[in-house]
């Protein structure tokens, strides 16, 4: 036990403060190379709005906001105070809707994009993992050469492509699915269950979407994993006893060639951030990807940084609680 | 190296599509240098006409032709996606090869950098710095951004190969004979692992050619360079679906089908080629 807390534990949870550390001094060095100053450009927007401000005011603001940007001091107090409101989870007021807070606006949206995504790549994960094992187990069955195909050839195009032809063929020329939103404009958002069943409606073609486009990694990666353990011996010898070919699937190959895959799992469940951007820009979906977007549109710094921060920690966190819970899988690294 | 592209072609059909459809792509990227006019130019055809004869992929709300458009569109998407392949296997082939051969503290440092890029997100990262840059963003400087973040896997790949590499036979006479450790690894690896990288490059471009894309349409690249992903940004802009212009997304859409299947396609058939225990099963040994 104590030396799988010293040989697993310890240098996992180390490499997790690394890579916060890592990710948030990055996030606090950019902005300060940037040749934009932040402040300045705020203040250039409020002139340019063709209110008058005497000149005072504008001295006055520009202090505020050098303030609430955290950029009063030298870089090294700037570096701590940067720290000490990011641990008490103070992310400042948001810019374009001033004064609420980036959190509050983050905690609103997080739930959507989760619900999406979190069943999106679990669904993706399973389905392409286990047609990867059979089309690794019986190679020549048409069936699944056919699935091998389809999948390999939408693989490599890029996502917001995919979803734009979805779009376009499902709520444009057949308008089946509703085309925008996670639910209708003007809808109150309620527990009820025909709430569930619009919000449900509405989610099938981004998740459909998701799907078609994660399946494919996870069917190559499994498909090729699957044919190399075939070749072994404890493989060989189930087959030689006359075990169902089911059974030896099922129990023989899938567990053994499933633990890389772990990994990856944790890797994509990280890109949740990255992945909701386009999905929910293109499908107008109200979570974490649209308020990236409008907070660009808006020139919103705060809410930028505060999102980027908050997509470094997130990531972070995914990949070391699927880190912690890898032991379970795998018996190997319980009792090295 | 001639033979090998001809038994590829000769066996592989996907081998045989890729080279099709990479043809193609740079037969495309190639007419950028016969444009009438540069791209900057607009209104110099006709607006909204549909893809003819005249006007293969149609022209936009913007009197451009699409067929020029594109083909200035894909050569800087490639030219994007070669400069980010190379500052990253720069770093990979550095970092895979000291890390591999040192080992020890150097070998966890170097590792536990490697991972900690690996995890960062990149995309958000990408948004920030882009939003501060607002739209100075250039080509060059994104595909050298791109860079930067795009070699940790491969360099974890290159180390596992250097690893394997070290303890073999050669690698032992060469230091019994007194070759100093920076010759050796790149007289002795790099060939080795050279394959590897050629071909994680073409996934590395795939990657950094729809990050691009990404980006773009998200307006936060310099959208006045064409590229795959800016075209679909103007026609978001003059919203071509709406106004029945839907060959200035086809003509995009279709370039980026090309484009990626016949990099992916190449990508899958070099990875089978270069694993001897695929090769084997195919011929059925």
């Amino acid at each position: 036990m104590r030396k799988f807390v010293l040989n697993y534990l310890v240098p996992r949870i180390a490499q997790y403060i690394l890579v916060i550390f890592l990710g948030v001094t990055l996030t606090f060095i950019i902005p300060r190379l940037s040749p934009n100053d932040p402040v300045e450009r705020q203040v250039s927007q409020l002139m340019m709005s063709g209110s008058h401000v005497s000149p005072e005011a504008i001295i006055a603001m520009r202090e505020a906001l050098t303030e609430m940007y955290g950029l009063s001091g030298s870089v090294w107090e700037q570096y701590l105070a940067f720290w000490g409101r990011l641990l008490r989870g103070d992310l400042g007021p948001s810019l374009s809707s001033f004064p609420t807070p980036v959190i509050q606006l983050l905690a609103t949206a997080m739930p959507w994009t989760f619900g999406l995504l979190i069943p999106a790549i679990l669904i993706s994960w399973i389905v392409g993992n286990v047609l990867g094992a059979i089309a690794g187990y019986y190679e020549n069955n048409r069936a699944i050469q056919i699935v091998d195909i389809l999948s390999q050839a939408i693989r490599p195009i890029p996502y917001y492509i995919v979803a734009l032809v979805m779009l376009a063929v499902f709520a444009y020329w057949i308008p089946i699915f509703p085309f925008s939103g996670a639910y209708p404009p003007g809808t109150r958002v309620e527990f009820s269950w025909s709430f569930a069943w619009t919000v449900l409606r509405h989610s099938i073609l981004p998740l459909l979407s998701l799907i078609l486009l994660g399946v494919g990694g996870w069917f190559v990666g499994m498909k090729s994993l699957t044919s190399n353990i075939i070749s072994e011996d404890y493989v060989v010898y189930a087959e030689v006893t006359g075990l169902p070919k089911k059974r030896i699937l099922s129990q023989y190959i899938i567990p053994n060639a499933m633990l890389p895959q772990i990994t990856g799992l944790a890797l994509q469940l990280g890109l949740i951030f990255s992945g909701a951007l386009i999905m929910e820009v293109v499908f107008g979906y109200p979570g974490m990807g649209t308020l990236t977007f409008q907070a660009v549109m808006a020139n919103d710094y705060t809410l930028i940084m505060g999102i980027t921060l908050l997509s470094i920690i997130g990531v972070a966190t995914a990949v070391l609680i699927l880190d912690l819970i890898y032991p379970l899988f795998d018996p190997r690294v319980r009792h090295q | 190296m001639l033979a090998v592209f001809r038994d590829l072609l000769r066996y592989d059909g996907r081998f045989r599509v890729a080279s099709l459809f990479l043809m193609l792509t740079l037969l495309l990227a190639a007419l950028a240098w016969f444009s009438p006019y540069p791209p900057t130019r607009t209104f110099m055809t006709p607006q909204d006409l549909p893809p003819s004869l005249e006007h293969p992929f149609g022209t936009n709300s913007r009197g451009q032709d699409l067929l020029w458009w594109m083909a200035f569109a894909v050569r800087n998407s490639l030219i994007l996606g070669v400069i980010t392949a190379v500052v990253s296997r720069l770093i990979a082939i550095f970092v895979g090869l000291v890390s591999g051969y040192r080992g020890g503290f150097i070998d966890r440092a170097l590792m536990s950098a490697n991972d900690s890029f690996v995890v960062l997100p990149v995309l958000p990262i990408l948004v920030l710095l882009s939003f501060l840059l607002q739209g100075q963003l250039s080509l060059v400087t994104l595909a050298l951004l791109l860079g930067l973040f795009g070699w940790p896997w491969d360099a974890r790949l290159i180390r596992a190969q250097v690893l394997s590499l070290k303890e073999r036979a050669f690698t032992r006479t060469a230091v019994y004979s007194g070759t100093p450790p920076l010759l050796l690894t790149l007289r002795e690896h790099l060939p080795f692992v050279l394959p590897v990288v050629f071909a994680t490059t073409i996934n590395n471009m795939l990657w950094s050619i729809g990050m691009e894309v990404t980006l773009s349409v998200l307006g936060l690249s310099d959208v006045t360079v064409p590229t795959i992903g800016t075209t679909i940004f103007w026609a978001n802009q003059h919203q071509a679906l709406v106004a029945g212009v839907w060959w200035w997304l086809a003509a995009p859409i279709l370039v980026a089908v090309v484009l990626f299947l016949g990099l992916y396609l190449l990508f899958s058939s070099v990875n089978e080629f270069i694993d001897p225990r695929t090769r084997l099963r195919r011929i059925g040994a």
